[in-house]
């Protein structure tokens, strides 16, 4: 086997320092009744060419984006990623190292994550950002988590505007945790009332913006609101590219930011990995979950980075930690980081415009077909569209099987919510004026009932 | 701690930088390949950019109101300053590739690079999670074939994918049992989570989140967790035991299988830590032992890179009873052999679901790099893997219990060798000072001080990675170490590391006056 360095001499002579003759008597401590003498039934050993047969097969049945115009989003977006990025986190010593826990030989890791809180504050507009979280959605749910220990409040409010995956998360492990959340139903038209349901009780009240219908939300009258009445507020973002064009969720008065991370840096993945980006005012830090990398100095005086404020975390205060999380995000939040790097704040405003420029261009394309309407009065790089009677998951397919990935239905995320009609259409920087026409054309065949392709 | 050209200065009261007595210095500090590199925001600058970004057609701006005035204060390097940036980042850090990393508890084998060119196929890095289901059924097979793998090789009946990392699947694990309580009825009086002081501190934070009260199993002299101390602790509000095997001693707990049953008999769940799986695969089935929920930490056990802390992929098998309240979303296989993904709880085959744990369906780039590690072992290549992993641990124990000192006597490990602090008795030399000194002979140290309840432990484990002169020489220099102790050789001890890029960090002064991002410097009045 090409990974397994021991020969069969080897093993002999290893076997023979420990003292014993077979290697089953290691295992003497398991029952004898459940020590199985043969290999587990499941194929043999494939070398490389074999594996790469077997899962190319397997991808080869996917429609991959970039085969197609592509128009999907709603919390996952599809930007171009340079060249550089993918190299240079494939590189062995980033690829190949543990969480930097032996800092004087883990200087890469470390410098790259105080440079990552460093963008990820500025962009959120926020004092300290921690060094990651597993994605966007559990960051989420740790935010309420965390305005809980601050405020000492149990209820939390959710916006109707908040993803819907965002929300089941944060119902879901708030819940086992003990807290009680109100959410808000689905708010098409961003025209919802949270600032009445901030109560004495509101620990948080948490707003996505661009919300998941893709309106923008004016954060300062709720963040005015939400701290007049003791609460936080928690701001959402799920395309962090909107960052580079509209004014900061802590501008506005957010307390914590928490936003997924992917269109920097990250590839789409099926979902998965991504980077969850948290951000807050810096009275909170020592109430933040996750890691934490600070500055300090060596023996010698010299500059150097180290985990810090650990005394947080599990592996200290076990059942009084601030969270059981024990990884962030390593490997994503330096793609997040070397992508930033390129781009810089002036790189990321332009790539921003360019978003919405080609939002705002298919937007107003789509809206001039009959039987559609854009809902949105305001949006950055993806929209809400109304197709009048039609369902928008039956559309879906049928401009799939036009070779046009179209965009997401509502139901998608919003089943038996009456939404059936809409549908989430996302413009990033990779569509072309081609791309656009042909999903405007191809809606116009299924909408138009015509046989067109 | 900055000047004004943007090069990082000595920071404590202005005092020269000393090079160590060995070392001379240099006119820009740099020795050679070791190369000082400023944070990206003293080199870059706001006007330089690495990417080109052409002029956006004309067009009207549908923000309302909220349009930011000004880009973001973030300066930008342009491609070759970033290149050689972040390459000479990479080049002060130790990863597997660069050496052997024998960390205890975090299974640091090899990474095939198969596995990355696998994971980057536009089939399946390039595909959008909601995607209409009949475009992605490779994707979908993928989930497949690895739950059919996981459920092998533990026996068990169920596998939930979707959590992101060890901890992430124990939140899981103790969820579901937590809804199995609340259907029995028993939610209001169940609510004990009984964890052994050797445990991972993952399963007492995890237990707590959830509104459990932790309830510690003490540690025993032998280092096993032992029935009777479990059984005096069971009763009606036991939920849980949080019970990890091969135990964080290194050992397989002897008793395990009568620890399940007695927990079973008195209405409770056995949650298994999988993060020592390693040890056992293809050799011992944790369904076989009583198991009710098992978190399967891919980017240790099947190798997914540990990337520096992340990203992780931590699957939960489950048994029968836990099985109906897996969290969505899931996979099932349809009568016509299409795959269809289950992402509402509440509905059909997903009634009882507890809720959602992440938005979208998991770590796919996980799932593939593990899938491609399995299929090119084989289930006989991953048997082998775990023999060599044990092996090799007992191979370096039997090999360092002459001049090392052991908390549990003779008897052999699984896939780690732990080792305590006796041997440093009065020689002014503690663990870490061992472990900075490893650092200096070129290899990663092993975990230290922990688990808790062995005093100054040293958890080593080799993996099945390393090759017998890999083993040797880490055997060699590890000998070496424990003569220089006994010489009296404090020095090399405690002044180590010498040849890191770095000398030992002021953890105290970073937690004290935390300094968490970089900020411009003022211009001086």
């Amino acid at each position: 086997m090409r990974y397994l360095p021991l020969s069969g001499a080897d093993r002999e002579i290893m076997l023979g320092r420990i003292g014993v003759s077979a290697v089953d008597a290691l295992f003497a401590d398991a029952p004898p009744e459940c020590l199985r003498d043969q290999a587990p039934d499941l194929p043999r050993r494939k070398g490389e060419m074999a594996v790469e047969r077997a899962l190319g097969r397997l991808a080869a049945r996917n429609v991959s984006a970039g085969s197609v115009p592509f128009f999907l989003g709603a919390g996952a977006y599809r930007h171009h990623v340079p060249a550089t990025v993918d190299h240079l986190i494939q590189r062995s010593e980033f690829l190949t190292s543990y969480t930097p826990y032996q800092p004087e030989i883990a200087q890469g890791t470390l410098q790259y994550l105080f440079e990552f809180q460093t963008q990820v504050a500025a962009l959120t507009g926020m004092e300290v950002a921690n060094a990651s979280m597993y994605d966007g959605s559990t960051a989420c749910a740790e935010a309420v988590l965390m305005a809980q220990r601050i405020t000492r409040r149990k209820r939390a409010v959710l916006s109707g505007g908040l993803h819907p995956h965002y929300a089941d998360v944060t119902h879901t492990v708030c819940g086992f945790a003990g807290d009680s959340i109100t959410s808000l139903p689905p708010d098409v038209a961003a025209s919802e009332d949270i600032i009445s349901q901030i109560g004495p009780d509101t620990s948080c009240v948490v707003v996505q913006s661009p919300d998941v219908f893709g309106n923008l939300r004016d954060l300062a009258p709720i963040a005015e609101a939400a701290h007049r009445a003791g609460a936080l507020l928690v701001a959402v973002v799920t395309e962090a590219v909107s960052f580079g064009l509209l004014t900061s969720p802590g501008a506005q008065g957010a307390d914590i930011v928490v936003a997924e991370g992917q269109s920097i840096g990250n590839a789409l993945n099926f979902g998965g990995p991504y980077v969850g980006l948290f951000a807050a005012r810096s009275k909170f830090v020592r109430q933040m979950p996750g890691r934490l990398c600070g500055a300090t100095v060596d023996a010698e005086g010299r500059r150097g980075f180290v985990l810090t404020l650990s005394a947080r975390e599990q592996h200290i205060r076990r059942d009084k930690a601030t969270s059981n999380i024990c990884t962030n995000s390593g490997l994503c939040c330096l793609a997040f980081t070397i992508h930033m790097t390129l781009l810089g704040g002036h790189g990321l405003r332009q790539l921003a415009r360019i978003n919405h420029a080609n939002a705002v261009a298919l937007a107003d394309r789509l809206a001039a077909l009959p039987g559609v309407s854009v809902l949105n009065r305001s949006f950055f790089n993806e929209f809400t569209v109304k197709l009048a009677g039609r369902d928008a998951a039956e559309v879906v397919e049928r401009l799939a099987a036009c070779g046009v990935l179209g965009g997401v239905p509502v139901s998608r995320l919003l089943p038996g919510a009456g939404l059936d009609d809409l549908l989430l259409v996302a413009s990033t920087e990779v569509n072309t004026d081609e791309d656009r026409a042909a999903l405007a054309d191809a809606l116009a065949a299924v909408l138009g009932e015509i046989a067109a392709c | 701690m900055l000047n004004r050209q943007g090069r990082p200065t000595i920071a404590a009261g202005d005092a020269p930088v000393v090079a160590s007595a060995a070392e001379h210095h240099t006119f820009t500090g740099n020795r050679a390949l070791q190369q000082i590199e400023p944070l990206l925001f003293e080199i870059g600058s706001t006007e330089r950019c690495g990417v080109d970004l052409d002029e956006p057609a004309p067009f009207t701006a549908r923000l309302g109101a909220l349009e930011a005035a000004a880009p973001v204060d973030l300066p930008a390097l342009s491609e070759p300053e970033t290149m050689r940036h972040f390459v000479r980042l990479s080049q002060k850090n130790y990863g597997i590739d660069t050496g052997m990393f024998p960390l205890g508890s975090c299974t640091m084998k090899h990474n095939p690079r198969l596995n990355e060119r696998m994971a980057r196929l536009p089939g399946f890095a390039d595909v959008h999670p909601l995607q209409p289901v009949a475009t992605v059924q490779g994707a979908l097979a993928v989930m497949d074939q690895l739950a059919h793998w996981l459920l092998t090789l533990t026996g068990m009946p169920a596998v939930a994918l979707s959590p992101k990392a060890g901890a992430h699947g124990e939140l899981l694990g103790l969820m579901a049992i937590k809804a199995a309580i609340a259907a029995s009825g028993e939610g209001a009086t169940r609510n004990v989570v009984l964890v052994p002081e050797s445990a991972h501190g993952t399963n007492p934070a995890t237990a707590a989140l959830l509104g459990f009260r932790v309830k510690s199993v003490p540690a025993r002299e032998d280092g096993a967790v032992h029935l009777d101390d479990v059984a005096g602790l069971l009763g009606p509000d036991v939920a849980a035991i949080m019970l990890t095997n091969p135990n964080t001693c290194g050992l397989f707990e002897p008793q395990i299988v009568e620890i399940a049953a007695a927990l079973h008999a008195a209405g409770g769940y056995f949650y298994c830590d999988g993060a020592n799986f390693n040890a056992i695969v293809g050799k011992v089935r944790p369904g076989d032992l009583g198991v009710d929920a098992m978190h399967i930490n891919l980017h240790k056990t099947f190798s997914t890179p540990h990337g520096g802390g992340g990203p992780g992929a931590g699957p939960v098998v489950l048994s029968e009873r836990l099985a109906p309240f897996a969290p969505v979303p899931f996979v099932r296989r349809g009568a016509d052999g299409q795959f269809a993904l289950v992402e509402q709880a509440g509905e059909g085959d997903a009634a009882q679901a507890f809720g959602r744990l992440t938005a979208f369906h998991g770590q796919m780039g996980m799932y593939v790099r593990a899938l491609s590690f399995m299929l090119s072992h084989g289930g006989e290549g991953l048997r082998q893997a775990s023999e060599d992993a044990v092996l090799s641990a007992n191979y370096v124990r039997a090999s360092l219990a002459d001049l090392l000192t052991t908390p549990f006597g003779d008897r052999p490990c699984m896939h780690e060798a732990l080792f305590d602090d006796a041997w440093l008795k009065d020689t002014g030399v503690t663990t870490l000072d061992i472990a900075k000194a490893l650092i200096d002979e070129g290899f990663h140290p092993m975990t230290v001080y922990f688990p808790l309840v062995v005093h100054g432990a040293m958890l080593i484990e080799p993996t099945e990675s390393e090759s017998k002169v890999s083993l040797d020489l880490f055997i060699a220099a590890m000998r070496d170490l424990a003569m220089a102790v006994k010489r009296g050789d404090v020095e090399r001890f405690t002044g180590a590391p010498r040849h890191a890029p770095l000398r030992r960090l002021d953890e105290t002064r970073a937690a004290r006056q935390p300094v968490l991002r970089w900020t411009r410097p003022q211009p001086v009045a």
